[in-house]
């Protein structure tokens, strides 16, 4: 419905949306290139549209947090990045996806090595029923490593990047599943390191985790973002605000607000982000 | 005041049907005991096959039996050659119809795209599942027996077995490939994994135990057909065991029903009959306890999370 009534607006007074549209996302003018960028994304699941119009940069590096209530599609567009949604028999999309300037949904391109640049870190935990050596093993081996000695240097270094190596390191031939769940969730995060991605994307990675594994999480976030760039989906408000760079604010389907956390948390351009961060709905 | 009234009257016969215990009403009382009988009637009438054939036929076994061919015109001696056959002729249907029901399973589940053909071709699978075992052994002589030029052989009765297990086994693959949560899959494929690496490392050996499970059962009914390798392999007497593939066979179930039906002494070999329901009996309850254990064992090892 908003999106009915912007096209319509849109018709009327054209050059003012226009306008409205232009002040949207570029994050950082001035700089050409970005790691994500998104130019006007609509997707659908079947006859239903889930995104609309969206459109997005992000730089390199850093944490940029997509809040919004449930079901506005933040973690929709977090699955266009890695085309995870290409799995939901029944979803298209239209519009431009670049990662590192490629275009990701143009028939050249390899999901494979895309998912490969592009991890991603689920809601709940899913570590496989295998060791937790294997688990963190599991990436390299599929892309072909077989080397031991290789894979070991591989699994420590993936296992120190998710600050989960000092808690497992005379267990690693131990089952993954008897971690506890932040564990599970950071040897997740491991597994993903092991891949040497260049992006990290997080759907609510902490929602089925209590507190203190929670907030040890996002310590982890906050290091990682120094060599990765990471997007990550939060239904917690608080925790956008503690760990982002850049916020962006999702609400039916729409991008309404992106921007500096700060900016976005202290003042507001929407009223509808407004609404939103002070508690007034969602 | 009243909904909580009505809450609570709900909550004690939700107690008494739980318990067993408090007080009946009519038809819930009717309906308990007769469902009840039922249960006992079923397990009596179990109970009184078992009797029947465990009590007549325990008498013949001993070693001779199990480990002699027959003699005498099958009046004598024992059954050996009818359990190597029908040992022989599973291990055919299991060759036959594991690998491509897995397969079938597989590629229904994984790779093909849900729409019209895979639903018809998951009818056509149930229906195939009550096609009569009769069809299935003329079926069998007419394509592996005469077309393919197998002759009357363990591989013609094993293939037609393999046929008539194929609904179970592709139906029972499936369920367990369902099983697989979704997070492993997506987890799988979000580190780059190929479709085919996502079924082979994450989803096969999380499969496997209901897989196993399903096919044991479906061979447990294979194992005890007669009409499907009547016509297709099952020999009357044989004096040697097979030594091929080619080879005909004497098969429990078919030895069984000669012994029962057709034996010029019929009354003579009674014990015989009998003797040879009672091993067949036990073979089945064998392969059905090795789906069980398998089944717990994979259990255990999932419970530990390897």
């Amino acid at each position: 419905m908003n999106y009915k009534t912007a096209l319509e607006e849109q018709e009327r007074n054209g050059p003012v949306s226009m306008v409205a549209k232009s002040e949207v996302p570029d994050t950082c003018s001035g700089e050409d290139y970005h790691e994500v960028k998104v130019e006007n994304l609509n997707f659908y699941y079947g006859a239903k549209q889930a995104l609309f119009d969206v459109n997005v940069r992000v730089k390199e590096k850093g944490v940029t947090a997509l809040i919004g209530p449930s079901g506005c599609g933040k973690t929709t567009f977090l699955r266009v990045l890695n085309r995870m949604n290409d799995l939901i028999p029944g979803t298209r999309l239209d519009g431009r996806v670049y990662v590192h300037g490629e275009e990701i949904y143009a028939p050249s391109m390899d999901v494979v090595d895309l998912r490969k640049k592009v991890g991603m870190v689920f809601q709940q935990p899913n570590p496989f029923p295998k060791s937790i050596y294997d688990n963190v093993a599991y990436g390299p081996r599929i892309h072909g490593l077989k080397n031991r000695a290789r894979l070991d240097e591989i699994v420590e270094k993936s296992l120190r990047g998710g600050a989960l190596w000092e808690e497992v390191k005379d267990r690693l031939h131990e089952p993954a599943l008897s971690l506890s769940g932040g564990q599970q969730q950071r040897l997740c995060i491991a597994r993903v390191l092991a891949v040497q991605p260049k992006i990290l994307l997080m759907d609510e990675p902490t929602s089925a985790i209590d507190p203190i594994a929670t907030q040890r999480i996002e310590d982890l976030v906050r290091n990682l973002c120094e060599d990765y760039t990471i997007i990550i989906v939060t239904h917690n408000m608080q925790q956008a605000a503690r760990i982002s760079d850049h916020t962006g604010f999702f609400l039916q389907g729409e991008m309404i607000e992106w921007g500096e956390t700060a900016a976005i948390f202290t003042n507001p351009q929407d009223k509808r982000t407004e609404d939103y961060i002070t508690g007034r709905f969602g | 005041m009243k909904a909580e009234a009505v809450g609570k009257t709900s909550v004690a016969r939700n107690r008494s049907i739980a318990t067993g215990k408090g007080e009946w009403r009519g038809s819930e009382l009717i309906g308990y005991w007769t469902l009840r009988l039922t249960l006992v009637l079923v397990l009596f009438i179990l109970g009184v096959i078992v009797y029947d054939i465990i009590s007549k036929g325990i008498g013949v076994i001993n070693w001779e039996f199990l480990t002699q061919p027959p003699r005498m015109g099958m009046t004598e001696g024992g059954i050996f050659p009818a359990i190597v056959g029908t040992f022989y002729v599973t291990l055919v249907t299991i060759a036959f119809a594991v690998p491509l029901g897995v397969a079938a399973a597989i590629y229904l589940n994984e790779y093909a795209v849900q729409r019209r053909f895979t639903r018809l071709v998951r009818m056509s699978l149930r229906n195939l599942a009550g096609v009569p075992s009769i069809v299935f052994g003329l079926f069998g002589m007419a394509v592996f027996v005469k077309l393919f030029g197998f002759g009357p052989s363990l591989i013609a009765a094993g293939f037609t077995l393999g046929l008539l297990t194929l609904p179970v086994t592709v139906t029972a693959s499936e369920e367990a490939l369902r099983t697989v949560p979704r997070a492993y899959r997506e987890g799988s494929f979000a580190l780059g994994a190929t479709l085919w690496q996502v079924v082979r490392t994450v989803v096969l050996p999380r499969a496997i135990p209901g897989i196993l499970t399903g096919t044991i059962l479906g061979l447990a009914r294979a194992a005890g057909e007669t009409a499907p390798i009547l016509a297709t392999g099952a020999a009357f007497f044989l004096p040697h065991l097979p030594d091929s593939i080619r080879s005909q066979f004497m098969a429990l179930p078919y030895h069984l029903f000669i012994m029962a039906t057709q034996h010029h002494a019929i009354s003579q070999v009674r014990p015989i009959a009998y003797g040879t329901a009672l091993v067949l009996l036990v073979l089945v309850c064998l392969l059905n306890l090795a789906a069980v254990l398998l089944r717990k064992r994979y259990r255990d090892r999932v419970a530990r999370g390897l």
